[in-house]
């Protein structure tokens, strides 16, 4: 009897007003004020890692990372968790100061890096760069890694964000279609066109299409053909924003010449297709080519039928006197790893990335999801997809002349106003010289925006 | 100590019935000020900041949040958005359900029972309001598909008309919305008209019909006078549906509010910039004008609908 809690009715409806208090405390929108972790004592703890569950899924997480760290800690209890929503599942944990360990930032729904950078929520990850490397104690991290790796996970000067994936774009097609139909693929703007007028008489298929919902897609090969034509300072100019940069003349031909492939070789309906639906259509053999980028092949391995051999073209060749020679490429690290600042073991964090660059652990990922990793190496001796074999070759032939931009991760303003305008010009409602009027006008304004933070490089 | 407890009522005494009614009051209120008012309060708070979602200190930044809302042409352009919704969405429902809960009804041959079949009807009229607005937006994608697997592109192309870009063109795929959002709304107000018309006494529609009323005359003279009442609820719940849209467009639409932002509208400017754009701050900042336009639609119907019931 005496065990029996009592409850009178007052004392219920004192605990029932106080609990929507003592939730609301907990569940305030505004920010709490955060104390800094303690300093980490090393990797023996608990680690919590978060996956972007997107096209490259997470077992490669559970299956090949997880085990590899845990041989060299077995006493860390790693928490395995992944999403698609990155940003919702890890935005209330950064505002409340208790992030998780490792985050792969990545998908449409990442968090913005600019945002956690501007904050100094990344963990400066320059000390990784210098430990050894996994596999071999004489080389460090640094050195088994693309450069551009590097390069561009760079923030105000400090190396946050680890690109494990080397993305390369170019225009995809099926080795099968061009077999059967006696096409080649093109070196030059002529060639190319001629190709799209060949193949569009020919009835079999439509020569091009893109996704036209998200006409980011084709924006980049946009940019990536006028940088052919006027030199990697195109692309460096709308990086860092500098006057004008939009006006460049070379971006007023490249768009002139995509825009021509838009009015006149698209596929019907293409302005209104997303990436799958296009992408499948071309599974369908009802499309020749489209713009995309290396991780292509293995996001559509359910819909590809046997022998459709996936494989890539660089940008064609357009005035002959291009600054930069045949084959140059737009390749990006992606896959973007971080550790946050703040994390409870932020120490633990960047042995398990020490761990995901090794040798091993890359080259079982590539292979496990077809893909080319950034890791040097890690793809030699394994069997390669056409695809991937295709872009990794275009790859080696590019040498140095591979390009990138950025400004579409720093300005993410930009970069809605970017597929938006793209959009218009690529079924003919801009002009490209209003096109690229929108995009300096939009560019000046982000400029002028003091509450908005810029990088250079 | 020395008075006698009787002859003046304590305290507790005097304010029981006050305390008893409060207590029950408490908990409502309460839920109401911790989930309703303080997130208001702190979204107005959170405006003045420049807060970028992830750090614990946020800068004060006064008004620059407001007076850079002002050169935000997407924002405006949203907001016309909204307010051609509020003028268009419950003008074409309300008429609409009110023509398909008149011919259930009363429009049948007799004037006094629905047309054949009404019952039937009145099911199938409903059954876009059960789907969730996400599934309506999915849904909808595929009907409106620019190639020969839409539903809607489909036949027209096997008619040899090209396809309509209901999504993908910026002059059409505004309408493209309203008429979905038209489509999930008629149903649940042909239900709230026909309990309307229930209530109205059959005998005045015998009686308008021996006086030699037909079908229009009787609309007209007879069931909209009566059913105003109900027209006004449905306008203001139709006017708050159209100013807070958010998931049919985040969702149908190509990119969030496109193409070319023809179809965004506050909702998702304050989604974008918030989770998207990682501005907190100015995200808030819009939040609040979207507050007092809402405000203002609120106190201006309640107003305009001050009037007259007629008494039956």
């Amino acid at each position: 009897m005496s065990d029996t809690p009592h409850l009178s009715r007052r004392q219920l409806l004192r605990s029932a007003a106080l609990v929507p208090v003592a939730g609301a405390l907990a569940a305030c929108a505004t920010p709490a004020p955060q104390t800094p972790a303690s300093t980490a004592p090393g990797a023996a703890k608990a680690l919590e890692v978060w996956i972007f569950d997107g096209g490259f899924g997470h077992k490669y997480a559970t299956d090949i990372h997880q085990p590899l760290f845990k041989t060299k800690y077995p006493d860390v209890a790693i928490k395995h968790n992944f999403t698609k929503e990155i940003t919702k599942v890890l935005q209330p944990r950064f505002a409340g100061g208790n992030p998780p360990d490792v985050i792969d930032n990545s998908g449409a729904n990442a968090m913005d890096f600019g945002a956690l950078a501007q904050d100094g929520q990344l963990q400066d990850l320059t000390p990784l760069l210098d430990m050894e490397s996994w596999d071999d104690p004489a080389v460090k991290v640094r050195d088994t890694l693309d450069p551009a790796v590097i390069e561009i996970g760079t923030y105000d000067g400090k190396f946050s964000v680890v690109g494990y994936v080397n993305y390369i774009y170019g225009i995809w097609y099926s080795m099968k279609a061009f077999k059967d139909n006696g096409w080649q693929p093109p070196k030059t703007w002529d060639d190319f066109i001629k190709l799209c007028e060949t193949i569009k008489k020919s009835g079999k298929m439509a020569p091009f299409t893109y996704a036209g919902k998200h006409p980011g897609y084709a924006l980049d090969p946009i940019l990536v053909t006028a940088a052919k034509i006027g030199g990697k300072e195109i692309l460096l100019n709308l990086d860092n924003l500098e006057d004008g940069a939009w006006k460049a003349e070379a971006l007023k031909e490249s768009a002139t010449r995509w825009a021509e492939i838009g009015a006149k070789y698209l596929m019907e309906g293409t302005a209104g297709l997303d990436h799958v639906q296009t992408q499948t259509a071309q599974n369908k053999y009802q499309v020749a080519m489209l713009p995309s980028g290396s991780w292509l092949e293995n996001e559509q391995r359910t819909t590809t039928p046997p022998g459709f051999d996936y494989a890539m073209f660089p940008v064609p060749d357009v005035t002959g006197s291009d600054k930069l020679p045949h084959g140059a490429l737009h390749t990006q690290p992606g896959e973007n790893f971080i550790v946050p600042a703040k994390a409870a073991n932020a120490k633990g964090g960047m042995e398990y990335l020490r761990a995901m660059l090794s040798k091993k652990a890359a080259g079982e990922f590539s292979q496990l999801v077809s893909t080319v990793p950034t890791v040097k190496g890690a793809g030699e001796g394994m069997q390669l997809s056409t695809g991937v074999k295709s872009a990794s070759d275009a790859y080696a032939a590019a040498g140095e002349n591979t390009v990138y931009f950025r400004w579409n991760a720093w300005y993410l303003q930009l970069k809605d106003e970017s597929a938006a305008a793209t959009g218009e010009l690529m079924s003919g409602r801009l002009t490209p010289d209003k096109f690229l009027e929108r995009m300096q006008k939009k560019a000046d304004e982000i400029k002028g925006d003091s509450s908005i933070k810029k990088f250079k490089r | 100590m020395g008075v006698p407890a009787a002859a003046v009522p304590s305290w507790f005494q005097r304010h029981r019935r006050t305390l008893f009614i409060c207590s029950f009051l408490v908990a409502p209120v309460v839920l109401y000020l911790v989930y309703v008012i303080s997130p208001y309060i702190q979204a107005f708070q959170i405006s003045l900041t420049d807060w970028r979602g992830v750090s614990g200190t946020p800068n004060f930044i006064g008004l620059d949040n407001y007076r850079r809302l002002f050169d935000d042409s997407v924002f405006w352009k949203a907001v016309t958005h909204n307010a051609a919704l509020l003028v268009l969405l419950p003008v074409v429902t309300i008429v609409i359900a009110l023509f398909f809960a008149f011919l259930l009804n009363v429009g049948g041959a007799k004037g006094t029972s629905g047309i054949a079949g009404s019952g039937f009807y009145r099911v199938v009229f409903f059954f876009p309001q059960v789907l969730a607005v996400a599934v309506v937006a999915v849904l909808f994608q595929q009907v409106f598909r620019p190639d020969g697997s839409g539903m809607l592109n489909g036949p027209l192309m096997a008619l040899g008309v090209k396809p309509i870009g209901f999504l993908s063109d910026p002059g059409i795929a505004f309408w493209s919305v309203l008429g979905v959002m038209v489509w999930q709304a008629v149903g649940f107000y042909v239900v709230l008209f026909s309990a309307g018309l229930a209530s109205i006494p059959n005998d005045m529609f015998e009686a308008a019909q021996i006086d030699g009323a037909g079908r229009i005359s009787l609309f007209f003279r007879i069931t909209l006078p009566l059913l105003w009442d109900t027209v006004q609820v449905a306008w203001v719940y139709l006017g708050v549906l159209a100013l807070d849209v958010f998931a049919i467009v985040w969702v149908m639409t190509d990119q969030h509010g496109g193409p070319d932002f023809s179809t965004t509208v506050m909702a998702a400017e304050i989604y974008r910039n918030a989770f998207q754009y990682f501005r907190f701050g100015y995200a808030s900042a819009l939040g609040v004008i979207m507050f007092f336009f809402t405000v203002g639609f609120a106190i201006l119907s309640l107003r305009l609908s001050r009037r007259e019931r007629i008494e039956y």
